[in-house]
């Protein structure tokens, strides 16, 4: 390279960058002269498209920075919090575990297929990027309503409206089951709900957990002058240019479906070898650092990899293998074709690593080198393309305190549930909440996905509150499961992430794990907003106090703002996903039902209150925000119910000790619709098996049975273990209440020696087991299948 | 000592699935036999696994078909070897013209990943000898290919051969059209060739060997092929 090149050149085909150029980037001018400054010089037209995509919204955290200090992230087991690729912590026996969690929200509502297909493939990349293999796959999917019947409802919507929800839901799941299936790894768990809010804008949140020994982790992070920069895989087109950036920093217009083009396309056969072969390189010691090209592709692996090693990176584009001719550095460099990866290798090692991406089939071609300059520098057509400092790209992006306004408290939530008289019989509405799509089965969803390749699933997806994936060669498991609250959130974000928090820590100490460390997707709308970036305030410091309190850490994750379509924001959905760990496999509990005659027990964290759930106003209020109230009412009011942290905290303590002592037949957590819901839950998860419960409650019938107050828990154990439930019930200092036992035939729940629903136990299983199915294909469909 | 060879094709899925079994359940040693080997000597077994296999471009199985290692598979087949193919390996097997027939979509169209009970119709197969004639075994199935098809002559042709190894049923063993997942001709979930020493099956017996994963019963077919295997003196490779 002679001197006379060292300055960025205009190419001659280059666009000249006015500032009509730059407000086309989404550049503001303040941060247009930043980039100035940073520069010493006017950018390229190169240069302005590789900063705006690392100083994008989705990139950079620009306008979440500040908000996200706040989250815990430390504690002895984290190995890796926020900043890698994925979090990774210590689950012992020498083995760590690398997840996280991502969301392809805006790619999938504008190509369904695609764009959930690239989503778990985006990140699997995460995770195999540091050496874990992957081992199982999540999602958290949000669709507007799929049924026409969501009650007296004036959120109603429309019969087109509707069907596209319909064919939404079918388009990821699809998506996500080519890609997992073929990739082979299985999709264990996650959850899926219908409201009307997120009709013009799902949400598709994957998470993925990997394996790896602790002591082979791989790192972003270059190093080494003169070493190697490596590009594997899938060759470089002309997709996918500013997806992440631009497709998910802006809010949806009606235009934003002639963006499918920005929609990248996935091919899981590719990765599956570009995951053998990066394992097997890895295992030559000859990589350094290692980078998957995930959202602005070459740009962001080859600046983060230099920033993060205070090393710079040179690439000749000219060697960066092309599906395309005539592309411009602009577009190689902004490009998001998938299933590709950037590696550093050790000067002089280059060819054992070239021989293994060989064996698979892989291109593997050296496009440049490490420098000692701190530069991200771009050759192409022995040019300087472009000449950034790595770090001002990746680390100094600008960071916004956007202003912050209370939201108003909506109308909506005045709205309260006029309450069925005393002696009503609830059978007739238990029926319609068990078909409710955001309570029946998922069974329809799940079985498109292979749950049981790689031979470590043992609690299958809607067997257990978590699914749970046995560690091969040890005697332990882990736990996984996530959850959001978007309609409480919509009504105090702040209680809402709060519940979301306690409720999927719930649903892995139910299967006996300890809740041990947490990754998260924040959905929120436009950040510009005010009242938004309020919403998504509140909810990190719900999301921390509550972790903080049940002392689990936040390894990373992942925000995604301008969940808005035609002016109108998403309820803010903050998803959590929780890993735990089982010291012993063996102790894991399901929530089905075990033996006829087993005793069912309801364990309140609140020591005091066993079946809780104060009456009057309050009780009203919070009932107003249930599911029962949405399903049967078409109203969603109130205020989600108080929480209570300490009484999570017990509950925990609680599930986790009584699995460990083994004397629990199943566990399962008090969430949506209630103890009545939970107790048939049981029964339908059993082979056969049904409840007949009883108990006493000065509160208003359906809030006794459908309320969804927090920290409680259904199990069944065997008669004889009563006793000594009862005494570890107090050690752990936790309310146990016998409510019934495990029966055959009729579900039957009496309240205050009242019969308030009784139902044939199989006919009500059909409904909740076929309600999904019959709502996305329709009657006809879903009987020849 | 006897030896079962686990064929390794790029995308296939199930290749570790199956060799823990053999290793660390049947305590029999397995070893990986990559695609593009033609040597198969030593091993007196060769197990095809699911997953995949190229992508399933094209077809399921149509490219596998081509790759070097089917070359030295079916010559081990001919001099008696056992070959079993599991899901994506029967695909193989049938796109090979070691099975006769295919494999068609689902009759609905999509992925179904579930357990799923067959019958076992034949014991005279060196992957059944220790199952009873008749026996339900609970297995999953995880495929979007695995509607069985083949013309009159070949269906006449099987049964009279006692080729049909395992029928989809109800847990009582009872055949009927809703235990039949994917729309299988005469509920065919596996075959063998007319030697028995090939067979192909849709359900997975290596994910239904230990109980912790919901199922053991997969290991009557694996551990009848372990036995036939110190039985009768391998037909060792080609």
């Amino acid at each position: 390279m002679s001197q006379a090149a060292r300055t960025p050149s205009m190419l001659a085909n280059e666009i000249q960058v006015t500032p009509e150029v730059v407000a086309e980037h989404g550049l503001t001018p303040a941060e247009y002269a930043r980039i100035q400054k940073i520069l010493g010089r006017e950018p390229n037209f190169t240069e302005l498209g590789i900063f705006t995509v690392m100083w994008s919204e989705h990139c950079s955290y620009k306008s979440s920075r500040v908000h996200l200090k706040r989250l815990p992230t430390r504690a002895p087991q984290v190995l890796q919090g926020p900043g890698e690729n994925a979090g990774v912590v210590d689950v012992g026996e020498g083995l760590a575990a690398v997840f996280k969690m991502e969301s392809h929200n805006h790619p999938s509502y504008v190509e369904p297929f695609q764009g959930a297909a690239t989503g778990v493939g985006g990140i699997l990349r995460d995770v195999f990027t540091m050496g874990a293999r992957p081992i199982a796959v999540l999602d958290s999917l949000r669709f507007g309503s799929v049924t026409s019947n969501a009650g007296s409802s004036a959120n109603g919507e429309s019969p087109e409206v509707i069907a596209r929800n319909r064919r939404l839901v079918d388009g990821v799941v699809r998506g996500i089951a080519f890609y997992g299936n073929c990739f082979g790894v299985p999709t264990v768990g996650g959850e899926v709900e219908f409201e009307p809010g997120y009709a013009g804008n799902p949400l598709v949140n994957v998470l993925a957990l990997g394996i790896a020994p602790k002591d082979k982790l791989f790192f972003a992070r270059a190093s080494g002058e003169g070493n190697p920069v490596i590009y594997v895989g899938a060759k470089t087109g002309r997709d996918g240019i500013h997806g992440a950036s631009l497709l998910a920093s802006a809010e949806f217009t009606e235009g934003s479906q002639q963006k499918r083009p920005n929609v990248q396309v996935g091919d899981p056969f590719l990765e599956k070898l570009l995951l053998e072969a990066c394992l097997e390189a890895m295992d030559t010691g000859a990589i350094v650092g290692i980078q998957d090209m995930g959202a602005a592709g070459l740009t962001s692996s080859s600046c983060e990899m230099a920033s993060r090693g205070g090393v710079g990176i040179e690439i000749e584009l000219d060697r960066v293998p092309q599906r395309e001719t005539g592309m411009t550095a602009y577009e190689m460099m902004l490009s998001e074709s998938q299933e590709r990866m950037l590696l550093v290798a050790e000067r002089g090692r280059e060819a054992e690593v070239f021989r293994v991406f060989r064996k698979w089939g892989l291109d593997a071609v050296e496009i440049g080198r490490v420098t000692s300059d701190g530069m991200l520098r771009v050759l192409h057509h022995s040019q300087i393309a472009a000449q950034i400092p790595a770090d001002a790209l990746a680390e100094q992006a600008p960071v916004y305190e956007r202003p912050i306004a209370p939201a108003k408290p909506s109308v909506r939530s005045e709205a309260r549930v006029p309450l069925a008289a005393m002696g009503t019989d609830l059978s007739d509405n238990f029926r319609r909440l068990l078909a409710a799509p955001s309570i029946a089965s998922k069974r329809w969803i799940f079985e498109q996905y292979d749950h049981m390749v790689r031979t470590n699933t043992i609690v299958f997806p809607g067997a257990g509150d978590a699914a749970v994936l046995r560690l091969k060669g040890t005697s332990r498991a882990l736990a996984l499961a996530t959850d959001g609250k978007g309609r409480w959130c919509a009504l105090d974000p702040r209680a809402g992430a709060m519940h979301a928090v306690a409720e999927v820590a719930r649903n892995v100490a139910a299967v006996g794990a300890r809740p041990w460390a947490a990754t998260n997707c924040l959905n929120f709308g436009n950040p510009e907003k005010p009242e938004v970036m309020w919403q998504f305030s509140e909810a990190v410091d719900g999301m921390a106090e509550a972790c903080r309190t049940l002392a689990i850490p936040i390894t990373g994750g992942n925000v995604s703002f301008y969940n808005d379509t035609l002016g109108k924001s998403i309820d803010p959905t903050p998803i959590v996903g929780v890993l735990g760990v089982i010291d012993e496999a063996a102790h894991t509990l399901s929530m089905a039902f075990r033996n006829e005659g087993d005793a069912i027990v309801l364990l309140d964290g609140r020591k005091s209150a066993p079946e809780l759930a104060q009456g009057g106003a309050d009780g009203l209020r919070e009932f107003s925000s249930s599911e029962y109230a949405r399903t049967i009412h078409g109203i969603v009011g109130g205020l989600p119910p108080a929480i209570d942290l300490a009484a999570e905290s017990h509950l925990i303590d609680a599930l986790v000790g009584l699995a460990s002592e083994g004397i629990l037949a199943s566990a399962h957590d008090v969430s949506d619709g209630g103890i009545a819901v939970a107790l048939a839950e049981c029964g339908f998860a059993s082979n056969g098996l049904t409840a007949e419960a009883s108990w006493h409650s000065d509160q208003p019938v359906e809030l006794a049975l459908f309320a969804e107050s927090g920290a409680r828990a259904l199990v069944s154990l065997p008669q004889a273990s009563l006793a000594p439930l009862l005494t570890l019930a107090a050690k752990y200092e936790v309310a146990a209440l016998v409510i019934g036992r495990v029966t055959r035939g009729q579900f039957h729940i009496s309240l205050n020696d009242t019969t308030v629903i009784r139902d044939d136990s199989a006919s009500l299983r059909d409904i909740w087991r076929g309600a999904i199915e019959r709502a996305i294909l329709g009657e006809q469909a879903s009987k020849q299948t | 000592m006897t030896k079962v060879g686990v064929v390794v094709f790029p995308g296939s899925n199930c290749d570790h699935d199956a060799l823990y079994v053999f290793s660390e359940i049947l305590h029999t040693p397995a070893e990986f036999i990559w695609h593009q080997s033609q040597d198969l000597s030593g091993f007196h077994a060769v197990v095809l696994p699911g997953g995949f296999s190229y992508g399933d471009y094209l077809r399921t199985g149509a490219i596998a078909r081509f790759s070097p290692v089917m070359t030295a598979i079916a010559r081990f087949a001919r001099s008696g070897g056992l070959v079993l193919g599991v899901c994506n390996g029967f695909q193989i097997l049938c796109e090979a013209g070691l099975l006769p027939g295919a494999l068609m979509r689902n009759n609905g169209l999509r992925f179904i990943c579930r357990h799923v009970h067959v019958r076992v119709e034949t014991i005279d197969t060196p992957f059944t000898a220790s199952a009873a004639k008749g026996q339900v075994l609970r297995m999953p199935i995880a495929h979007a290919e695995g509607s069985y098809v083949c013309d009159p002559a070949t269906l006449a042709e099987l049964k009279r051969n006692g080729q049909i190894v395992f029928r989809y049923c109800a847990p009582d063993g009872s055949l009927d059209p809703a235990s039949n997942p994917n729309g299988s001709l005469d509920a065919i979930a596996g075959i063998c060739n007319r030697e028995c020493n090939v067979m192909g099956m849709m359900p997975h017996p290596e994910r239904a060997a230990e109980a912790s994963l919901g199922s053991t019963d997969g290991l009557v077919v694996l551990s009848s092929l372990v036995q036939s295997l110190t039985r009768q003196p391998a037909a060792a490779a080609s």
